[in-house]
């Protein structure tokens, strides 16, 4: 609850809120203490008197010689009475009617819920004004139209709650212990959906001072002499323009009591949304932010794609992850590079750093290079990196009803990939995405290009995923775990036909995985991730045939078969480090069986004679 | 399509059934005797025998309410009484008053709402998104009826820019541009908390669908931001942008009440206030049941609308 607070305080609006609407209830608290003048005797030689004008009356007269403070008080005192009151009329028989449903379900449930549906194809004032038609103008029966109207809002929030609660096991437990119905509602299901019939009533006793206010606004309210506030300015209307101020001084303090209502309504909801304090919604920008504390050093180029010493991390409030700690990778044109590593190794981050695809917030580049063909794309701003996504790096991704669009067509998905990047029309774009479904082997690639990816097999959606990587020719493919959320025959498929276009295209592959089959299927080199960083790298056979670093070991250890589809690295025992608090010396000694003091001692190197090489103090092999 | 249309229209009729029930039923809570009640001030004699023998009143409940719900069908909604002429007459003429402010101000705050969304969340944190932010929570924290007269005090009878009220000048007016010099305040004035609620919305609905992978897919290929709002992220965040419309739909047609009253609009909420003053319940019953019945349609529209933005529903 103090945690609860503190979140709620730490929004300066909703502290504001709070504090300008308890001023405000303190205020009408009070008021029959205060040295006011009787707000319903009239003094028409005193009418309109403009705020300031006399001793004894601080706002003003309205037309009738009444005092306006002593008026406005009173009548937010009655605002704020009838509103609250028709909140907790409408949150007394909703909730009973929701919990009723929820509770005894099937007929019952379908019987009321179809009756709260009906009300709810209202517009609320038809209904509020129906009932006051029905009974009269007057503020008790305004009170009941709109506590009424409001009914069906509580119902079917509390019957969605309810409905949850009615199928957990203590409920089924006290009807086995023979209570009635009565007593489980009362003792089991009420204590757990007072607080949500709390929030709920929070967020909507402000509406229901507005309706009441309206209500008497039109007249159907509160009668004379007794004013609210809605009833103040109704008959301030007839002088609006010759004396605004009896309009204005109700107007705005119906306006506060709303606002500072929304605000601490809002403060509210977000303290409760557990979302907010991740910073998870906060959108990623285009490009993953780069800020690089210093120049990079100048590199020789050894491939198509080089990493030069590449760090990403996650900012999120106060704590850094480092995600990428320093990596440094190449792929040569026609060559397939395996990323291999658990899920948190860093090895997907690494992927999305290339391009600047890393969500940013909370992602940010630190330092290193992403060399295209000897250029650094990261010094570059987000113009030129929107031209090379695509046109030279293109990216398959893993889920591909995740990441195909839902609501696009495939065709239009391909041709926006062409379109994007060549000026061409839409039917020379259709032609081209059609060949491009031809290539990635669908079969009736025309009755597909209508397909959405909804309507298509988990195998068909890949290739299409693959088509659209290849849709401008790119010289480099970055594959993030495409296999991983398929079934075993189509994940071969789907590696022979990335390994056909790889020879047929002369692509650069880098090929994210956590299989092992996977990269000796398809890879010439592999380079094994750990903890953000790169813990071994070799030509593939070797690495296979001789792991020097004992996690590689271990995973190898982990496939019983090469190729045999998907598995888990759950078999190392122990988990990855949290990148927010890595050990000195080796991240993995932790759950290594040969680590020594001299592994936590401090930085390990990568060494090796190339194209091989090891960050292990005891390897397993000398490379 | 056509057959989910058609399907839709067939399971309002329950509902529409269901709206005369209730209202019905509310009119059956009048204390004291049906005739006199609904006649208020105009119960004479000649008045209170012609009504019995219209609605029956004098037969069991059930009974009136078939006889009445039959009435309607055939288009008699009963005679009002203040005005001595048809209900229905009088609602359609009203309604398509209410219609034009109501419209405006729907448009108006479905354009300026989810464009307002978009920009705040496309700058979320930035000048724009605190602005706009600032701007919504005073939209939807402002009751209608008042910044109506405040706006009336400041463009009306200040700047004198516009005209203070009703829906065409009494003199030489009647034109369109006649009738947009009328309708810019009011519409304004109605629309602004439906478009307050429909910005806020728009613009977590835009969060939401920018942290998405298919996003992330959009800009790996390459598709120019701008694309990428606009199109990707905006056509998806409509699909949850759409139902909270047609909600918001009913509101605007709720404050309507209250911005023809304080603009002397003559639509139907203004009419409705009138007859529950004058207690000319026919008439309150007629336009009640009508304009919810238009609700309920237009909300079948929305759901059209929604089945063919998103293909995965179901037609
Ligand atoms: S450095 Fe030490 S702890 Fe790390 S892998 Fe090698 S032997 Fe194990």
């Amino acid at each position: 609850m103090s945690a609860f607070l503190k979140l709620l305080f730490r929004n300066r609006l909703a502290a504001m809120g709070a504090v300008v609407l308890g001023a405000i209830l303190l205020l009408v608290l009070v008021t029959p203490l205060l040295p006011l003048p009787d707000p319903n005797v009239t003094d028409t030689s005193q009418r309109f008197l403009r705020p300031f004008e006399a001793a004894g009356h601080l706002l003003g007269t309205d037309h009738l010689g009444r005092d306006l403070l002593a008026r406005l008080l009173y009548g937010t005192r009655l605002s704020l009475a009838v509103g609250f009151a028709a909140a907790v009329i409408a949150a007394f028989f909703g909730s009973a009617i929701g919990i009723v449903a929820g509770y005894f379900g099937r007929r019952t449930d379908n019987i009321i819920m179809r009756g709260v549906d009906m009300l709810m194809a209202f517009p609320y004032i038809l209904l509020a004004l129906a009932i006051v038609a029905a009974l009269g103008p007057g503020l008790l029966n305004a009170l009941i139209a709109v506590a009424a109207v409001n009914i069906p809002f509580f119902a079917r929030n509390i019957r969605g709650i309810t409905v949850g609660l009615a199928a957990r096991e203590f409920v089924d437990a006290a009807k086995l212990s023979g209570k009635g119905h009565l007593r489980i509602i009362l003792t089991e299901v009420l204590p757990n959906v007072l607080p949500v019939i709390v929030i709920a009533m929070s967020t909507t006793v402000g509406w229901m001072i507005l309706e009441t206010a309206g209500l008497s606004f039109l007249g159907l309210g509160s009668q004379p002499p007794v004013a609210d506030l809605g009833s103040m300015l109704g008959e301030a209307r007839a002088a609006l323009i010759t004396a605004p101020h009896t309009s204005v001084v109700p107007g705005l303090m119906i306006f506060l009591i709303v606002m500072s209502i929304n605000l601490l309504g809002d403060g509210v909801r977000d303290a409760l949304d557990p979302r907010l304090k991740s910073g998870a919604l906060s959108r990623p920008r285009s490009m993953t932010r780069v800020d690089r504390k210093g120049p990079v050093r100048e590199a020789a180029q050894k491939g198509l794609l080089d990493l030069q010493a590449l760090e990403t991390q996650f900012h999120v409030g106060a704590r850094v992850y480092r995600a990428v700690g320093g990596v440094d990778l190449h792929v040569k044109k026609g060559e397939c590079l395996g990323i291999i590593g658990e899920s948190g190794s860093g090895k997907s981050v690494t992927a999305l750093s290339v391009m600047g695809l890393v969500a940013s917030p909370p992602g940010v580049i630190t330092a290193g290079a992403v060399r295209y063909d000897g250029h650094d794309l990261l010094s570059s701003g987000y113009r030129e990196m929107r031209q090379r996504r695509g046109e030279n790096v293109a990216y398959i991704f893993q889920d591909p009803l995740a990441t195909l669009h839902p609501l696009y067509k495939v065709e239009d998905q391909l041709a926006e990939a062409i379109q994007s990047h060549h000026r061409v029309s839409d039917g020379e774009a259709r032609e081209r995405s059609l060949e491009l479904l031809r290539a990635v082997r669908i079969p009736n690639p025309e009755s597909r290009l209508k397909n959405y990816p909804h309507e298509m097999s988990g195998g068909m959606r890949q290739r299409v995923g693959i088509a659209m990587a290849l849709a401008n020719d790119p010289d480099v493919i970055i594959a993030d775990e495409p296999t991983t959320a398929l079934d075993v025959t189509v994940q071969a498929q789907i590696l022979a036909l990335l390994d056909d276009l790889r020879r047929e295209r002369g692509l650069a592959i880098v090929f994210i995985t956590h299989d092992f089959g996977v990269v000796a299927q398809l890879c010439d080199r592999v380079a094994v991730m750990y903890a953000g960083r790169i813990v071994e790298e070799g030509p593939t056979k070797a690495v296979l045939d001789a792991p020097a670093h004992p996690y590689t070991k271990r995973l190898i250890a982990c496939v019983p078969e090469l190729g045999g589809g998907q598995r888990e690295l759950a078999a190392i025992p122990g988990l990855p480090p949290s990148v927010d608090d890595l050990p000195p010396g080796c991240a993995f000694a932790p759950r290594c069986h040969k680590a020594r003091d001299a592994c936590a001692q401090g930085e390990i190197p990568l060494d090796g004679t190339p194209p091989r090489a090891v960050r292990c103090l005891y390897p397993e092999e000398a490379v | 399509m056509g057959s989910y249309i058609l399907k839709r229209l067939v399971s309002a009729i329950p509902v529409l059934l269901g709206i005369t029930v209730i209202v019905f039923l509310i009119m059956a809570m009048i204390p004291g005797d049906p005739a006199t009640a609904i006649l208020g001030s105009y119960a004479t004699p000649e008045n209170v025998e012609k009504i019995n023998r219209d609605l029956g009143l004098d037969k069991p409940l059930v009974q009136r309410y078939f006889i009445w719900l039959g009435n309607m069908l055939t288009g008699d909604f009963g005679r009002s009484f203040s005005l001595n002429r048809p209900v229905l007459d009088e609602v359609l003429e009203r309604f398509n008053a209410t219609l034009i402010l109501a419209g405006t101000s729907f448009v108006l705050c479905a354009v300026l709402g989810v464009l307002a969304g978009v920009v705040s969340a496309a700058r979320q944190y930035g000048l724009a998104d605190k602005l706009i932010t600032f701007v919504v929570l005073i939209g939807i924290s402002v009751p209608a009826f008042f910044l109506g007269m405040m706006m009336i005090l400041l463009f009306a009878v200040n700047l004198r820019w516009l005209p203070v009220s009703g829906m065409y000048a009494i003199y030489g007016g009647g034109d369109l541009a006649d009738l947009l010099r009328h309708l810019v305040m009011p519409a304004l004035a109605l629309a602004a908390v439906a478009t307050g609620v429909v910005a806020r919305l728009s613009r977590s609905a835009m969060l939401e669908v920018l942290r998405q992978d298919y996003i992330r897919t959009a800009r790996a290929k390459g598709v120019p931001e701008r694309r990428v709002i606009m199109g990707h992220a905006l056509r998806v965040a409509m699909v949850s942008i759409i139902p909270v419309l047609g909600i918001q739909a009913g509101f605007v047609l709720s404050g309507a009440v209250y911005i023809e009253i304080v603009f002397q609009w003559p639509g139907v909420g203004r009419m409705l206030v009138d007859a529950i003053l004058t207690r000319d319940i026919l008439l309150v019953q007629g336009g009640v049941v009508f304009v919810a019945a238009c609700y309920v349609l237009f909300n079948i529209a929305v759901d059209v609308a929604q089945s063919l933005l998103d293909p995965r529903i179901k037609t």
